[in-house]
């Protein structure tokens, strides 16, 4: 399979802090690679080298073979990049913003009004579009952004931090977007700190963590590599959950978690090769007890987990030990 | 032995054919002159939209014109309309200077949004930003330079040449003012906030703007090395040359130096901004 994006032990530093330490990516046509890591990781440091804003201080990447510092014009036409801080101008009104795109990237006037016009109506901005973008609402925002950068229709689309503010609803607009963008064929490299989103979206996932790749997969595999599944189980009559807690852990040989408030019991169950065979057995035992269970099964680990037994810490527990001002 | 039919409906292909795409190896001239163009455009809808943006340049002749007429004027020349016919002039070189400095403020505030990242994203000219703001700000000029002649003439001004050298006093102001807005465009891309061009634009602008024949076409009352600046002022040479082309007089080599200053700025600030422009990055 041939990789559109490539890049080879990037390495940026900013004064003092060291940015991006090595950091290896490849990203197959058509597909959604997310770049996961909490605040300050380096992501935001990748993308921008990709998208030939920013130079590398070491190492190699390209966009369709072409390499993004030698060869950046090329590379600036194939690519996208909708960035953290809307890149949109705030003072002309949604068309206007589209027309000037579209200009600059070569369309003539009417080919620009025009594909202005489409993006429009795709991203529902019909209402707004006479309007400045000032007065638009953060999903609005990140909806013309996404349109000023479908545009050109690219092969490869960055985006960064895609869904960070939005409310519940415009993420979900965002993500049938990005759903969208790759069903046409198009490679999206998404930056999150949100595990969610990342399982929801990505094919592949490279979770990075102070400027390094501390493991690479499909969402699948992340959660597969962490090993241990969880027993969940919760009683239909809360005064049965005792009960509960001790067939489990008499099952599972693992002292159970049980959450008072919603009567939830958690266990380790081990791995593929256990676990199957304990659920079987809980079964059995909870229907000789007579005992009806509203929930009951295995969990696979959370990417919250994933994250967590990766790399020691927490996704959201931003250690602000990084980098200045918009290199975050 | 019948073979199955096939299936009528057609299956979606999942991925529609791309467009093939021509990839170009270069940002040609041309398309150079288009990008600047569009950005230059795009400040001028700022503008449309922001109208209050135009306020500085629209009071700035009203505030300057009535102070130093009425301040100045009995002392410098007997009456304030003959005095009237040096300021207002004069006041072409000043009023260049001080609407320029707009610029470095909206271009420093500009380059901290993520709207240039896009522009630096897309494949257009490296330059376009910088020269479509310079050349978008000739609406300013044209505001300052309408409220000047507008509000002169009903003070009592009066042009005693002919059109051809009115034209050519108001282009050479233009030509001046390109100039230096590459300026400003330094100061803005070197200012590390907004908040601070202003500052820093002041230092530059006061000697050259007082420093000059602006308010005075005799200098021969000021010391000696104040005489040998506004000497080499170029907001002398311009300040005279519309004094001639305006009412009248020896016009000199006054306006092939102020055009000469003006290329000479460009020459020097233009490689520079783009230098700090890319180093921005």
């Amino acid at each position: 399979m041939t990789h559109v994006i490539e890049a080879e032990g990037l390495t940026k530093r900013f004064g003092t802090t060291q940015a991006l330490a090595g950091v290896d990516i490849a990203a197959p046509a058509g597909r959604v690679l997310a770049l996961l890591g909490p605040n300050g990781a380096g992501k935001t440091t990748a993308v921008r080298i990709l998208a030939t804003l920013l130079r590398p201080d070491g190492g190699r990447a390209s966009i369709a073979g072409y390499d993004v510092v030698n060869q950046a014009v090329e590379v600036r036409q194939l690519i996208a990049l909708t960035g953290q801080f809307a890149s949109v101008d705030d003072e002309l009104t949604g068309t206007e913003n589209l027309i000037m795109i579209g200009r600059l990237l070569g369309l003539t006037r009417l080919t620009a009004k025009g594909r202005a016009r489409e993006m429009i109506e795709r991203f529902d901005l019909a209402d707004a579009a006479g309007r400045a973008v000032k007065t638009y609402s953060g999903g609005m925002r990140r909806r013309l952004d996404l349109a000023a950068s479908l545009l050109g229709q690219p092969e490869v689309l960055f985006l960064d931090e895609p869904t960070t503010g939005l409310d519940p609803r415009a993420r979900n607009q965002v993500w049938d977007t990005v759903k969208s963008v790759v069903a046409g064929g198009s490679t999206v490299l998404l930056t999150t700190q949100y595990l969610d989103e990342a399982d929801e979206l990505a094919d592949q996932i490279v979770v990075i963590d102070h400027g390094r790749v501390v493991a690479d997969g499909t969402p699948a595999e992340l959660k597969a590599r962490t090993g241990g599944q969880t027993l969940v189980v919760r009683a239909a009559d809360r005064s049965h959950t005792g009960h509960i807690s001790a067939a489990v852990a008499e099952i599972t040989g693992a002292r159970p978690e049980v959450h008072d408030d919603t009567g939830l019991v958690l266990a380790a169950a081990g791995d593929m090769r256990h676990s199957p065979a304990m659920l079987s057995a809980l079964v059995r035992r909870l229907d000789e007890a007579g005992i009806v269970a509203a929930e009951l099964g295995l969990r696979l680990p959370s990417l919250d987990e994933v994250f967590l037994t990766l790399t020691g810490h927490s996704a959201d527990d931003s250690d602000n030990d990084q980098t200045p001002g918009r290199a975050a | 032995m019948s073979t199955p039919v096939t299936d009528a409906i057609e299956i979606p292909v999942a991925a529609p054919p791309r467009p093939a795409r021509q990839i170009r190896h270069r940002i040609g001239a041309r398309q150079a002159a288009e990008n600047a163009l569009t950005l230059a455009w795009r400040s001028i809808m700022q503008l449309k939209h922001s109208p209050e943006k135009l306020l500085d340049v629209v009071l700035m002749p009203i505030v300057f014109l009535v102070l130093f007429l009425y301040v100045f004027g009995g002392v410098v020349s007997g009456s304030t309309h003959a005095y009237l016919e040096v300021l207002l002039p004069g006041l072409f070189a000043q009023m260049a200077i001080f609407a320029s400095m707009g610029l470095g403020t909206a271009l420093c505030e500009d380059i901290h949004k993520g709207v240039f990242d896009r522009f630096r994203s897309l494949p257009a000219a490296r330059s376009a930003p910088l020269i479509g703001a310079v050349l978008g700000d000739t609406v300013r000029f044209c505001a300052v330079m309408a409220v000047l002649t507008g509000f002169g003439s009903a003070l009592g001004f009066r042009f005693h040449t002919s059109p051809l050298q009115i034209l050519g006093a108001y282009a050479l102001a233009y030509a001046f003012y390109m100039g230096i807005c590459w300026i400003s465009v330094l100061v803005g891309l070197v200012a590390p906030r907004p908040e601070t061009v202003q500052g820093i634009s002041f230092i530059w602008t006061m000697p050259l703007v007082f420093g000059s024949s602006v308010l005075l076409a005799n200098t021969s009352t000021m010391p000696g090395w104040l005489q040998a600046w506004v000497k080499v002022n170029p907001v002398t040479d311009l300040a005279d040359s519309v004094r001639a082309l305006t009412v009248g007089g020896p016009l000199g080599m006054h306006v092939w130096y102020t055009l000469a200053w003006a290329a000479g700025i460009v020459l020097v600030t233009f490689p520079l901004a783009m230098r700090m422009y890319a180093r921005k990055l």
